[in-house]
C-alpha cells in the first residue's frame, strides 16, 4: 500500500465514527494539510494552521510544566469538538478530528491513535 | 515594533495581519518594489534592500511562469532553520501588490501566514481606492519618491 493510500485508510477509520465531521493529517511544523476527509463547510487549511499553532504552544506549556510531550488533546466547544494526536515531536504529523459535541471521545481517540501509528 | 504606511488604506489590513499571523517583518509594495507599508523594520536601508530583492524574486518567478506558459505563481516560501520568508502577489484596486513576510518558526508557521495572507488580500482589496490608476514609476521621479516613502515609513 502506498503512503497516500495508507493515510486515506487511516482517515477513513476516523470519519466512520458517528459524529465525526472530518479528519486530517497536518504537518505539525508548517500547519499545512497533508491529507484530509472533511464534510462540506469545514475550513481545512484554517483548522490545520490553527491546530498546528496551538500544538506548538501546548508543547511549550507541557515542557514548562515538566509533564512531557502531549499524546492527545481534546477541545470541547458549544457546537463541536477538536481532537488531536501529535506524532513524532515538533516536525511530525498531527492527526486531527473535527466532531459533533456529543461524539464518543474514547472511540475517536482510539482511531486517532491508530491513524497516528500509520502516519507517524 | 512599528507599523507604518505610505498609503493610509493599507495600514489597518497590515496591522490585523501582523497581529493574527505573528509575522516579524512585513512589506506591502508594488511589483516595482515601491513600498506602501511596512512592519517591523527599523532601518530605511533594510526596507530598500528587502523591497528590491523581493520585487526581483517576484519578477524572476513571473518570468519563469511566463516561459512555462502559465499564470504567475501565487506565492513563494523560503524556509530556513529559524525563519521563513513568504512572498505573494495580491491583486487590489491599486494593481497587483506584493507582500513580503518574514516569520519566526517558533512563533508562526507557513500555514498561519498563508491563512491570514488570504485575509490580508481580501482586506486590501476592500480598502483600496476603487478609482485609482496604478501610478507609473518614472526613473526621473524614482529617487524622490523613494526618499518621500522612506521619510513617511520611518517618521522623519
Amino acid at each position: 500500500m502506498t503512503a497516500a493510500a495508507g493515510y486515506g485508510r487511516a482517515l477513513d477509520l476516523i470519519t466512520r465514527v458517528r459524529g465525526v465531521r472530518g479528519a486530517m493529517l497536518v504537518s505539525a511544523e508548517d500547519g499545512i494539510v497533508v491529507a484530509d476527509q472533511l464534510m462540506e463547510g469545514i475550513k481545512g487549511p484554517a483548522v490545520a494552521a490553527l491546530a498546528s499553532s496551538l500544538t506548538t504552544r501546548l508543547r511549550r506549556a507541557m515542557e514548562a510544566a515538566g509533564v512531557g510531550a502531549s499524546v492527545f488533546w481534546h477541545l470541547q466547544a458549544e457546537q463541536g469538538a477538536l481532537l488531536v494526536v501529535p506524532t513524532g515531536g515538533a516536525g511530525g504529523i498531527l492527526v486531527v478530528a473535527v466532531a459533533e459535541p456529543d461524539v464518543n471521545v474514547g472511540l475517536v481517540r482510539l482511531e486517532l491513535l491508530r491513524a497516528a501509528e500509520v502516519a507517524g | 515594533m512599528t507599523t507604518r504606511a505610505v498609503e493610509g488604506w493599507t495600514l489597518q489590513p497590515l496591522m490585523t495581519f501582523v497581529r493574527e499571523a505573528g509575522a516579524r517583518l512585513v512589506l506591502v509594495m508594488t511589483s516595482a518594489g515601491q513600498v506602501l507599508a511596512q512592519h517591523g523594520f527599523s532601518r530605511a536601508l533594510d526596507v530598500m534592500s528587502a523591497a528590491a530583492l523581493g520585487a526581483a524574486i517576484m519578477a524572476s518567478t513571473d518570468e519563469i511562469a511566463r516561459q512555462l506558459g502559465q499564470a504567475p505563481f501565487a506565492a513563494l516560501n523560503h524556509q530556513g532553520e529559524r525563519h521563513g520568508i513568504f512572498l505573494a502577489g495580491v491583486p487590489t484596486g491599486r494593481g497587483r501588490l506584493v507582500a513580503l513576510v518574514v516569520y519566526d518558526l517558533d512563533v508562526s508557521s507557513l500555514g498561519l501566514v498563508q491563512l491570514f495572507l488570504e485575509q490580508l488580500a481580501a482586506d486590501l482589496r476592500a480598502a483600496s481606492p476603487k478609482d485609482s490608476v496604478p501610478k507609473q514609476v518614472l526613473a526621473a521621479d524614482f529617487e524622490r519618491e523613494l526618499s518621500d516613502s522612506l521619510n513617511t515609513l520611518f517618521g522623519r
